[in-house]
């Protein structure tokens, strides 16, 4: 028989426990990632040479190396220097400064893109650097790179299967670990498959509901122009 | 004579080999009002955006109320302020813009209350109560919680001028602020500044293509071309008698296209 329900019911409660990991990964990766963005960004648009040097150079290191190669880096590389980490925290990291230099560009965009006269009113009323970009720069933003930024969530949430090579028992781990024990894959990969393609609509739907959100609160609250 | 409010000693600004502003020498007094006229490229925005630390100036000093503004003492010497300082000496001066600069995402209340809370570390009652006395007197009492985008463009700059007000500046500066207006918008905002000039303590520095309310307002009038103050005067003098025969030549192609 090609596909087995009874034991598709058998496997589904494991899955589902793995799932959590899943979103867990997820989640904190991208939190990760949407923090550390923010802060290269800023630190990018730096006056200072050497701070901005630096952040573009971090970024663009980040991005030109495979993401498979930083999570073993990370893993079994670090540990060299005295730094262990559980494989979680680890794979964690990994996508979280992976996506992190991804979501800076779009940052970038976006803070590039408030006009110079918010900056220059800001001056003009002596608001500190802290909260000019607290207050006045960050709320508008963000709301325009939101979509870009829900992209990398899902890129991101994506790429969690990768955490299996450092034996997270994530989804995939979890369904490879079923396929060997019972030589059927199909029932197990296939349901993973389905849980990503039905995760990815839901963030998908979720980050359109958020950018509208955003849009009505923070940078045009006053509704038509 | 008295210190004066403003104060550029020799300020030279330049953009590369762009000469913008040429060794200006400027005193302002106290509580005068003067009119920045001349016509585009002259510089005449450029001493705006200097007096306001938008722009770094290539040489000479600007002092605000007796206290140097783009340089500071360090051991008996002048050296250029740096960003701590500009914070300090900074809020004697207040800038309206051309564009209005409002925050968008914030209402006019909130606009204008932003600064007082997070720079001269006013109560939010405190703020608040500023907010809709300056909001009463640019006549948008009932409009407080409207955002920029629903308001007119003369509306706006009202919600800018009281913004601007709330810290409380010594010197204010308006930037060609009825330039973006629709032409039946422009009154209500010099009507504005009109109030301001007898009602407030103010020094006022306007770059401004209104010559009739620069001729009514102003105490003095300069007028720039090239980079340097061309002639400057009464009102009276600058538009019914000038010397110079550039100054006759701006106003007569102003005052033909206006």
């Amino acid at each position: 028989m090609f596909w087995d329900w009874n034991y598709v019911w058998e496997i589904t409660p494991t899955l589902l426990r793995a799932s959590v990991v899943t979103i867990q990964a997820t989640l904190l990766g991208f939190l990760l990632a949407a923090v550390l963005g923010l802060v290269l960004a800023i630190l990018r648009m730096s006056k200072t040479g050497w701070i901005s040097v630096t952040a573009a150079g971090f970024v663009e290191f980040i991005r030109s190396t495979p993401v498979l190669i930083q999570i073993f880096f990370i893993f079994f590389v670090f540990p060299e220097f005295g730094i262990v980490l559980p494989a979680m925290a680890a794979g964690v990291i990994a996508l979280g400064l992976h996506y992190g230099s991804y979501c800076s560009e779009v940052y970038r965009a976006g803070l590039e893109n408030v006009p110079k006269g918010q900056w220059e009113a800001s001056t003009a009323l002596n608001l500190s650097p802290y909260i000019t970009f607290r207050d006045i720069i960050i709320p508008q933003a963000i709301p325009p790179v939101v979509p870009a930024l829900g992209n990398y969530l899902v890129a991101l949430f994506k790429e969690t299967p990768l955490l299996s090579a450092i034996a997270v028992l994530e989804l995939m781990q979890t369904a490879k670990i079923l396929g060997s024990q019972s030589f059927r894959y199909v029932e197990p990969i296939t349901l993973v498959g389905g849980f990503f393609l039905v995760m990815s609509l839901v963030a998908a739907a979720f980050i359109r509901q958020l950018e509208a959100y955003l849009n009505r609160t923070l940078r045009n609250p006053g509704g038509a122009r | 004579m008295t210190t004066p409010m403003v104060k550029f000693d020799n300020v030279t600004k330049s953009y590369g080999a762009l000469t913008v502003l040429d060794s200006l020498d400027l005193e302002i007094a106290p509580n005068e009002k003067v009119a920045i006229i001349g016509p585009s490229g002259s510089g005449k925005t450029t001493v705006l955006r200097m007096l306001m630390t938008l722009e770094r100036i290539n040489d000479g000093v600007i002092y605000v109320d007796g206290e140097p503004l783009t340089h500071m003492q360090k051991n008996g010497s002048l050296v250029p302020a740096d960003e701590r300082y500009l914070r300090r000496v900074r809020g004697n001066i207040g800038m309206v813009f051309q564009h209005f600069n409002l925050f968008p995402h914030m209402s006019a209340m909130k606009n204008c209350m932003e600064a007082p809370i997070h720079v001269l570390g006013l109560s939010k009652k405190e703020a608040t109560e500023r907010a809709a006395e300056l909001l009463d007197m640019v006549g948008l009492g009932d409009k407080k919680d409207q955002y920029p985008s629903q308001l007119s463009g003369g509306q706006q700059q009202r919600v800018a001028i009281a913004r601007a007000l709330a810290m409380r500046p010594k010197v204010m500066l308006f930037d060609e602020v009825t330039s973006a207006l629709d032409p039946e918008l422009v009154g209500e905002v010099l009507n504005v500044i009109r109030r301001l000039g007898t009602e407030h303590n103010l020094t006022m520095l306007m770059v401004t293509h209104q010559m009739g309310f620069a001729k009514e307002f102003a105490d003095r009038v300069c007028f720039f071309y090239g980079g340097k103050i061309a002639e400057q005067g009464k009102p009276d003098k600058i538009f019914s008698n000038p010397e110079e025969e550039r100054t006759r030549q701006f106003l007569s192609a102003v005052l033909e296209a206006g």
